[in-house]
């Protein structure tokens, strides 16, 4: 694999990358037909972030070159991310990237073209290679909300950094509300204040949703992707459905697309609602009405059916041409039982992540690539192997 | 030392007096080396050297040349003392280290001899202030033997080329590698940290070359922990020399401006080489007085 980005690009790559390190530790990056695709997903696998850059993005762009099998990786986040690490270096002195995988020494390499002939290489190590897929269709979601970037971005602005959760509902008159959520055990000192933020109707560009509907997710992930919208000065849609069912955040443009996709939670707190106005009130009852015939997944921690398998291709590129699984609620992944035997020990053992029973895992399924993919080089090795044994 | 008023010594009997305009000339280059607690100073009558040392292995010296103060007197060569370089930059900021604009503190320093206190008086709009500082026994400082005959490759940089790869360094790397080379790639950064290696190339022609002499192909290896406090003073620089001589050492000098405007070298840092043949560490140090400019 081999591209080139070059001029303001740069900038946009490197924010990128800054706003997927808000949410995992680990980059998949994979070189697609359809443009390079950087993913992540967190250690809790409640939140999934992935960004796609169009060929056109890129000055230079070879999913493989001949003779080579395409190749994907995962490297650590804190390592990509150390080269993209000082924006305005970026902006100043970066003219063109070149990135670079070469399978045979297992190193990513990501070489920066400065200002005065100036070059920087970097080799990064790379780990195994396997396919981050989330599936995930936003058609299916019954909610939609579109808007500036900037909007919304200020919107959030005026919430405490510290602040975990905000939930996002439809309140009287249409307008658009934004809330800090708070648990019920939160301690008072930060229970003393609650930002809410009310936004008009007219500065959305798509607001399907009726008043009423709520849902509640974490901010940090949120703010990654606004930043990046609005430094791009890019429109966000939110598709949303149920509290519990996970919301889809979107960006596009035509050399690029980024998708989150936020775990929220899955009932609003007795709390939360005692602030709510009478119309965030309702939504509950109305949208398990509304939005099922297995009502009862909702109340079961049974999750992960809706969201998300991790799926390994073998072939060059086909994973992102395999059919998502539906995400309509009646629909039950036959492997759902197994799945979630491995989520949970996951999410027990990850301090410092949402509250884990609140915030239902979009799970992801990891499953190695098999050894044998087809023009790799496991047949000689196995020859190999049987000569010397 | 009782700090009742004593009969003012005269002038005479001073071993060192300095008088200076705007103190920040000379707070500023001792930030630059203020990377160990304590300083060793040497007073001549070309100016004073405050050096700073650690680990055996690096030795920062700041040179302030007499020509930078108003007024500079030694009376028997040279005045040495060793002092707490925390607490002399606190003194020499004690009006604020970002004074109003046209707003400037002068300093008069003055040193009576072995076994005295340093003496700082420091007036700003008509308040004075008087700092005495305890001075102690110097400590004999390493000698790297660092002369401009053995050097082999020196290059002088552009600082701003090398300040944002200084802070970046991959501090999980324990070594920073240096290549110099008449060939390519000429003059090479590397390290190699967990996250794999990264390398950074500067051609000789390019503009943040200031000039490149390079004879013959030499990569060393130095301990990035100790060539890391380098950094403050690469900030505070506008250009850099970086000379290695025929063992390896490693010579970084500074040139810092003045807010006057007038430019002075600050000799900074000679690093230790790791040797391929011995595997033991050796030492550098740099001439004792550099020539100012180039």
């Amino acid at each position: 694999m081999k591209c080139v980005v070059a001029g303001g690009n740069v900038k946009v790559l490197g924010k990128a990358v800054h706003s997927l390190s808000r949410i995992g530790d680990e980059l998949y990056l994979e070189p697609l037909e359809d443009g390079l695709s950087l993913r992540t997903v967190n250690s809790s696998r409640s939140a999934y972030a992935c960004f796609l850059f169009a060929p056109l993005f890129f000055q230079l762009y070879q999913v493989a070159t001949p003779g080579q099998d395409t190749l994907r990786c995962k490297i650590l986040m804190k390592s990509f991310l150390s080269v993209f690490r000082s924006l305005v270096m970026l902006e100043k002195t970066v003219e063109k990237c070149c990135i670079s995988m070469n399978g045979r020494s297992s190193r990513l390499v990501v070489q920066l073209h400065c200002k005065y002939g100036v070059r920087k290489t970097h080799n990064l190590s790379f780990q195994d290679c396997e396919s981050l897929q989330a599936v995930f269709d936003p058609a299916s979601c019954p909610y939609v909300l579109r808007a500036a970037a900037k909007v919304l971005g200020e919107a959030v602005l005026p919430f405490p950094l510290a602040l975990a959760e905000v939930t996002l509902g439809i309140g009287r008159g249409r307008r658009v509300i934004l809330r800090s959520y708070q648990e019920e055990e939160t301690d008072s000192t930060i229970k003393a204040m609650v930002t809410e933020m009310s936004i008009g109707e007219e500065d959305f560009q798509q607001l399907q949703a009726q008043e009423g509907v709520a849902i509640t997710f974490c901010l940090k992930e949120f703010r990654g992707l606004l930043s990046f919208a609005e430094s791009a000065n890019l429109s966000l849609s939110i598709h949303f459905d149920a509290p519990g069912r996970p919301a889809i955040f979107a960006i596009k443009d035509s050399l690029l697309d980024g998708h989150f996709v936020l775990a929220t939670l899955s009932e609003p707190s007795p709390n939360s609602q005692d602030l709510c106005s009478p119309e965030l009130r309702q939504p509950a009852p109305q949208l398990q009405a509304h939005s099922t015939p297995n009502l009862d997944d909702f109340a079961n921690d049974d999750i992960d059916s809706y969201m998300i398998a991790m799926e390994t291709t073998v072939g060059s590129e086909s994973s992102r041409t395999l059919p998502p699984i539906s995400l309509s609620p009646d629909f039950q992944p036959p492997c759902n039982s197994e799945e979630e035997d491995e989520a949970e020990p996951e999410l027990s053992t990850v301090p410092g992540t949402p509250p884990p029973k609140k915030f239902r895992s979009l799970f992801f399924g990891s499953i190695l690539a098999p050894a044998h993919s087809p023009l790799g080089p496991s047949p000689v090795l196995a020859e190999d192997s049987e000569g010397e044994g | 030392m009782p700090l009742i008023a004593q009969p003012a010594p005269a002038e005479s009997d001073y071993s060192l007096v300095a008088c200076l305009d705007n103190v920040r000339n000379l707070s500023t280059v001792l930030k630059a080396i203020h990377f160990r607690e304590h300083a060793t100073c040497f007073a001549t009558k070309n100016g004073i050297k405050v050096t700073v040392e650690n680990a055996k292995c690096v030795q920062a010296n700041a040179f302030i040349q007499a020509a930078i103060f108003q007024e500079f007197k030694v009376q028997e060569e040279p005045v040495t003392f060793r002092i707490n370089l925390t607490v002399l930059l606190d003194c020499l900021s004690i009006f604020g280290s970002n004074p109003m604009p046209g707003n400037l503190t002068a300093l008069r320093m003055c040193y009576q001899g072995y076994g005295y206190p340093l003496m700082l008086f420091l007036e700003e709009g008509g308040v004075v202030t008087v700092c005495k500082i305890n001075t102690q026994e110097p400590e004999e400082t390493l000698d790297f033997d660092f002369c401009s005959t053995n050097v082999i490759n020196k290059i002088i940089l552009q600082s701003e080329g090398l300040r944002e790869a200084f802070s970046e360094l991959d501090m999980t790397s324990e070594i920073l590698q240096i290549t110099m080379s008449p060939d390519k790639p000429y003059f090479r950064l590397s390290t190699f940290g967990n996250a794999g290696s990264s390398h950074l190339d500067y051609p000789k022609d390019s503009d943040l070359m200031e000039s490149f002499n390079c004879n013959q192909t030499q990569v060393n290896r130095y301990k990035i922990s100790l060539l890391k406090p380098s950094t403050k003073a690469l900030v505070l620089s506008c250009k850099v020399s970086i000379r290695t001589d025929n063992r390896g050492f490693l010579s970084l000098q500074y040139m810092i401006r003045n807010e006057d405007g007038q430019d002075f070298w600050l000799l900074l840092v000679d690093w230790i080489r790791q040797s391929h043949l011995w595997n033991i560490m050796k030492f550098a140090l740099n001439g004792l007085f550099l020539e100012s400019g180039e």
